[in-house]
């Protein structure tokens, strides 16, 4: 049953973005900046959380999870450090991630050369 | 040729009618088929991993690091293109597609050397979504430190 | 001796003559219609290169070598070298010629840019200042997309109206003797802004500017679309096209019977994905200097009109949300 819902949720988040690109010209970059806000506000006052619970990695996976991980993390570090938690959960909270992708890009890039197999 | 503004803005019509749409509904039926796939994939690894008895949020970030390396393999061999291509927003919008904004600008710019390609090329796609997060997080924070 | 005609139009006293001409092109380009026009077909994108930029330098390097060569001449021959491209600051073509050790002058004109090379050569060629000017244009798909999109591995989709850049040097020698085809008058364009502002539509950008030197060509020289067995644009892509033929009709002039466009030419639209059809430098350079030039030389073609369109912003001002300007050249090729 997770898997549906995860199957219907992430797909519906997906099409909205593709909504985004062909209907109003937004560029891919501005569509990944809008998610993750989006996905951070909403955690923020307490939306998307439901979502998640819901839905799983239907609502995990797509770029506002990572603005909920983000608002997630900021909210537990303010509970531990008060105002401190402020300026420090949210690069906490993505460290995991960011980090992952910054090292495998990176190990990517050593290993492999542009291909020109155009797309 | 008339350059007025009368003569830009009858321009622009002709422009729009001549100018074919993208095909949204097949579109979008595209980027919900993959953006669904991609999601079940990450749940089928988050269900695995909590049935190893990993704590619920380890389990999250396992999972998205999980996705993260899937997408930078096919990146790099030229697979996530054409999947993006195929797919548009969902392979946008999965984890994945933040994974595959970073890869693809390292591979392209590693020419222009470590630091300056490598290092600082690849975030002039995903840097932003690090900058606004950071942004939107901080809003967040400061609400939660005054309304809790 | 006057040789300036009209608002914009110069008529040459003694037509230089187009003494050879050579085009390179990648794989892509090769699978298409015009495969067997091109003098060579490379099969590596990278042109035995190690990157994007350096491979667009060795193909224009290797055409305007070839080119030379078939005008049964020796590289000390040439008297003036005019290129463009695609990349910034004219890279492609300043390292294409840099072993040649000939004078050189790289032209900017975005996709005009052999239209620029045949006007101003011929200019120099008539003006006595030349016997022999060499005029190549040149882009590489990988390098625009470098330049002015997004890194190819990364998974987008291109909107229909956008065009597909052509890998692709076309080179040709111009002469002040010889037996033909001979370029006698050029039109220079104007810049012309209509205020489009999406870059992947350039073919709408651009179809005005050609209206516009189609326009004052036509004025200048007394003459009408009918004098031209062909009339062949740059790289409109099939929108620009149907732009260009609203446009023409609304001032007057039927261009129905013998436009043609480079960008149309060179793909395969069902076939080759290509979505508005082929652009860039290199899409008009490598037609002209294969297909053109070749049913010319069969007179197929006797009187050409070959007007290259360029599209002339650059990334900052599309960010900035500026118009995209375009100019558009006029060259006239015809055989005796």
């Amino acid at each position: 049953m997770s898997i549906l819902w995860a199957f219907i949720i992430g797909g519906l988040i997906c099409v909205a973005g593709q909504l985004l690109i062909d209907l109003t010209k937004l560029t891919p970059a501005r569509i990944l900046v809008l998610f993750v806000v989006a996905g951070c506000l909403l955690s923020g006052i307490g939306w998307y959380q439901r979502l998640v619970d819901f839905a799983g990695a239907g609502a995990l996976v797509p770029l506002p999870g990572f603005g909920h991980v983000l608002a997630e993390g900021v909210k537990k570090a303010v509970n531990e450090r008060g105002l401190i938690g402020v300026i420090t959960g949210g690069f906490t909270a993505m460290a995991g991630g960011v980090t992952a992708a910054i090292v495998f890009g990176y190990l990517a890039a050593l290993l492999s050369k542009p291909s020109g197999e155009t797309p | 040729m008339n350059q007025s503004e009368v003569a830009k803005q009858e321009y622009a019509l002709l422009v729009e009618q001549a100018s074919p749409g993208s095909k949204v509904a097949g579109n979008c039926l595209r980027a919900f088929l993959v953006g669904g796939g991609i999601c079940v994939v990450g749940q089928i690894f988050k269900n695995a991993l909590l049935a190893l008895g990993m704590a619920n949020d380890d389990a999250s970030l396992v999972t998205a690091c999980i996705l993260v390396v899937i997408a930078v393999l096919l990146t790099s061999v030229g697979l996530y293109s054409k999947i993006g291509k195929f797919a548009g927003a969902g392979a946008i919008v999965p984890i994945t597609g933040f994974a595959n904004a970073i890869t693809a600008p390292a591979i392209e710019y590693k020419k222009e050397g470590l630091v300056l390609g490598v290092g600082a090329k690849m975030f002039v796609i995903a840097g932003p979504v690090i900058v606004y997060g950071a942004m939107a997080s901080v809003l967040v924070g400061l609400f939660h430190f005054f309304m809790r | 001796m006057k040789k300036y005609i009209g608002r914009q139009t110069v008529k040459f006293a003694n037509p230089p003559s187009v003494l050879a001409a050579a085009s390179v092109v990648g794989p892509k380009e090769g699978e298409g219609p015009l495969c067997d026009f091109f003098d060579v077909v490379s099969p590596d994108v990278l042109f035995g290169m190690e990157s994007w930029e350096m491979a667009e330098s060795e193909m224009v390097r290797r055409t305007a070598a070839l080119a030379v060569q078939k005008a049964g001449l020796h590289m000390e021959d040439i008297r003036y070298m005019l290129a463009g491209d695609l990349l910034s600051h004219n890279s492609g073509s300043n390292f294409g010629m840099r072993s040649f050790g000939r004078p050189f002058f790289g032209l900017y004109g975005a996709c005009s840019a052999m239209g620029k090379g045949l006007g101003l050569g011929a200019m120099l060629v008539d003006g006595g200042y030349a016997e022999y000017v060499l005029a190549s244009a040149s882009s590489h798909f990988c390098g625009a997309e470098k330049t002015f999109r997004f890194p190819l591995e990364l998974g987008t989709q291109r909107p229909p109206t956008a065009g597909w850049t052509v890998t692709g040097c076309g080179t040709v020698v111009l002469a002040a003797q010889g037996n033909g085809p001979y370029i006698t008058a050029a039109t220079t364009g104007v810049i012309v802004d209509m205020g489009i502002t999406d870059a992947n539509n350039m073919g709408a950008a651009m179809a005005p500017a050609a209206v516009d030197v189609l326009i004052n060509h036509f004025k200048d020289l007394n003459v009408g679309p009918s004098h031209y067995d062909a009339i062949i644009t740059g790289d409109l892509g099939f929108i620009g096209r149907d732009l260009l033929l609203a446009l023409m009709d609304d001032a007057g002039y039927d261009l129905h019977k013998n436009l043609g466009d480079c960008g149309m030419l060179i793909y395969d639209r069902a076939g080759q994905d290509v979505h508005a059809g082929g652009s860039g430098c290199g899409c008009s350079a490598a037609v002209f200097a294969g297909y053109l030039l070749d049913r010319m030389k069969k007179r197929e073609i006797n009187r050409l009109l070959f007007v290259p369109t360029g599209a002339l912003h650059s990334v900052a001002t599309v960010q900035q949300g500026e118009t995209m300007p375009a100019i558009a050249h006029a060259v006239v090729i015809e055989n005796k």
